[in-house]
């Protein structure tokens, strides 16, 4: 390993600690029993195979969307759009669910793919307009998230939600289009399969082809990109693509893994999510799982800890914030860094 | 169709519309002032939530109206200042940073919240104080104009002051003129000596300022208490309607305007059984429209010149 890898690899890590410890002195601070509340919190997800279980279903989804995120910032896009793509992929897989007739792994491939399609026209808007005319990624991506929430929802609550139900929720879907649990005494469904080849699948394509290279050229530099031949505009777009399609599988796979109705009354922040992912997993593809891995164990942890104390477990945000920041901050242990390269320099001479 | 002019055309209307326009005008205008300076804050939304809680806080604790005003507009700037310090002294991404921001809000709101009064969801328990609505001498008598005119949270008056203070600001001073250079070619402003950094973090904090206002205004005016998540979107309407007016002060406030009439109309039409879920979007495909035909033509003049 190189020397930035390491450092990029102690400055991750030194991030992540210094949240924990934030974490912590707010339960010091807060807690009228702060030892258990930590204990809940830190050990708190290993304590039963359910609680595994959770933080593994919670992992799904943010594999899928911190994959997208991945894809989009390697070639330098804020696009935050895959939130609105989960929120209407999930939708679109539930009225597939609801409205469609069809044996049992076919049925539950349609939905899926009828997130993915749409996810990968929107992506592909977005894309589109970015690479044609330069428009704001971020701008319209955020616009597009409201937009498609607000079709969502009337679509929700005109065609497919159940007056039947007490809180908000569609129509049931039926059984055929439902995921498989594939472990017992957990909610682990087949999703995560499906994951977990996506990632290899984002993997190969980003380093092993032609598109996934130039996508990655286009990022670092676009200028340089262009002027050696290669398209800048077809590889905004190609990734676009990518990004919405897996975006919109991870929507439509999370609503029929999870669910058997469709319940998002708000959009669910997973795309947020897929930012800080990406960040965490520093943009490569693999690395996502451990990410998500890391991110759905302290969501978990929380839960946990509100359940059995006293302590919010909102509390997670707030270290989520402090890890994003301390992550994209450049200059973040910059001294130390000066300090270990003159070190490794002089080791060297 | 008559039946939707009758509700329209009526001061009520007109009153609840410049209600509403009223905290999305705040944040649009932390919107342009930092986008003018080439930080885009997409953390206004996190700053008003705080700050509309701060509003609450500090009001319900010194039984001061002025004092919640005051400590709502101190929070949006120590947090607008976090969010300088961290992208212009450590490089964070000013948009991951924005992220961050809204992260933290959003948990530590709810944590402060719960801390404070054992609730998670409002602070109804907090016996705190609304900021005062005035009623205009003179132009209250007038019909009609009086109504929609007169009688509003004097929070709605100092963010059309605000307005034109910040097109004051911009066009007519010399920050102004920095804040804009800063935005437009940095180098170009470094070359002629002007502090970026310092420049980008003014502009940052007075973002934090107007986006506190905006949350006061939540908080202390257009209801009496905090709920959780209560800025529901209006940062993000803010930066659509910054866009959409393209940076321009006239323009983000007509934006800021259209939003707020879009708001108070899908309340009124859902009476008329018109989806409301729809009537809301329109601002939103309109930014993107207005977005695009800007973009594109940008485009054919540069590829025109060659």
């Amino acid at each position: 390993m190189n020397f930035e890898n390491r450092f990029e690899l102690i400055r991750t890590f030194a991030a992540v600690t210094i949240s924990l410890i934030l974490g912590f002195a707010i339960i010091l601070l807060v807690s009228d029993e702060p030892l258990s509340s930590i204990y809940y919190f830190v050990i708190g997800p290993v304590l039963k195979t359910r609680y595994i279980g959770n933080v593994i279903e919670l992992a799904i989804p943010l594999i899928f969307s911190g994959l997208a995120t991945v894809i989009l910032f390697q070639t330098s896009l804020f696009n935050l759009g895959a939130e609105g793509v989960f929120y209407f992929s999930g939708l679109m897989a539930a009225i597939v669910g609801i409205g469609l007739s069809l044996p049992a792994p076919l049925h539950a491939i349609v939905a899926i793919a009828a997130g993915g399609l749409f996810g990968m026209l929107l992506m592909f808007m977005i894309g589109y307009f970015k690479a044609k005319w330069n428009a704001s990624e971020l701008v319209i991506s955020l616009m597009f998230n409201s937009i498609f929430y607000g079709i969502g929802l009337y679509i929700l609550n005109y065609f497919f939600r159940d007056p039947d139900i007490a809180g908000f929720a569609s129509f049931k879907m039926q059984k055929t289009v439902l995921l498989a649990n594939i472990i017992p005494k957990t909610r682990i469904h087949s999703g995560l399969i499906i994951a977990l080849v996506t990632v290899l699948l984002a993997y190969l394509f980003l380093y092993r082809t032609k598109w996934g290279y130039e996508i990655r050229m286009t990022g670092i530099n676009g200028d340089f990109a262009r002027y050696s031949g290669m398209n800048t505009t077809k590889a905004i777009i190609i990734a676009s693509i990518a990004a919405g399609i897996i975006s919109g599988i991870g929507g439509a796979v999370e609503v029929i893994g999870m669910y058997d109705r469709f319940r998002w009354a708000a959009l669910p922040g997973l795309g947020f999510d897929g930012a800080l992912i990406a960040m965490l997993a520093k943009n490569k593809p693999g690395s996502t799982i451990y990410a998500a891995l890391f991110l759905a164990y302290i969501r978990i942890g929380a839960d946990l800890m509100a359940r059995m104390t006293n302590i919010p477990s909102e509390m997670v945000f707030i270290m989520q914030a402090v890890i994003i920041l301390l992550i994209s901050g450049g200059k973040f242990l910059e001294k130390y860094r000066q300090k270990a390269l003159l070190r490794e320099v002089k080791k060297n001479a | 169709m008559r039946s939707l002019l009758d509700i329209i055309l009526t001061p009520d209307f007109a009153f609840s519309a410049i209600r509403v326009t009223t905290p999305l005008l705040f944040a649009a205008l932390g919107a342009l002032i930092s986008d003018r300076a080439g930080a885009a804050n997409i953390g206004l939304e996190g700053i008003m939530l705080m700050a509309a809680l701060a509003g609450v806080v500090f009001s319900a604790y010194t039984q001061s109206a002025l004092i919640g005003l005051l400590g709502a507009i101190l929070i949006g700037l120590l947090t607008a200042s976090m969010l300088a310090y961290f992208t212009l002294k450590l490089k964070t991404d000013v948009i991951l940073g924005g992220i961050a921001l809204n992260f933290f809000a959003n948990g530590g709101t709810i944590f402060v919240l719960y801390y404070l009064t054992g609730d998670k969801g409002t602070s109804a328990s907090l016996a705190s104080m609304v900021l005062p609505n005035i009623h205009i001498p003179v132009i209250r008598n007038i019909p009609i104009l009086g109504e929609i005119v007169s009688g509003h949270n004097v929070l709605t008056y100092i963010a059309i002051l605000s307005a034109i203070g910040v097109w004051y600001v911009l066009e007519k001073t010399a920050l102004g003129l920095r804040i804009r250079s800063v935005g437009e070619n940095e180098n170009a402003a470094k070359s002629v000596g002007v502090n970026v950094m310092k420049i980008r973090y003014i502009a940052l904090a007075l973002s934090g300022v107007f986006a506190g206002m905006g949350g006061a205004f939540l908080s202390m005016g257009y209801v009496s208490w905090f709920s959780r998540g209560m800025s529901a979107g209006r940062g993000w309407i803010a930066l659509a309607a910054e866009a959409m007016g393209r940076g321009t002060v006239l323009g983000t406030t007509l934006s800021s305007v259209l939003f707020g009439v879009a708001d108070a109309l899908s309340n009124t039409l859902q009476l008329l059984n018109i989806p409301a879920e729809l009537i809301r979007i329109l601002p939103y495909v309109a930014t993107v429209v207005g977005l695009l035909a800007y973009a594109i033509r940008e485009t054919n003049k540069r590829k025109a010149k060659g």
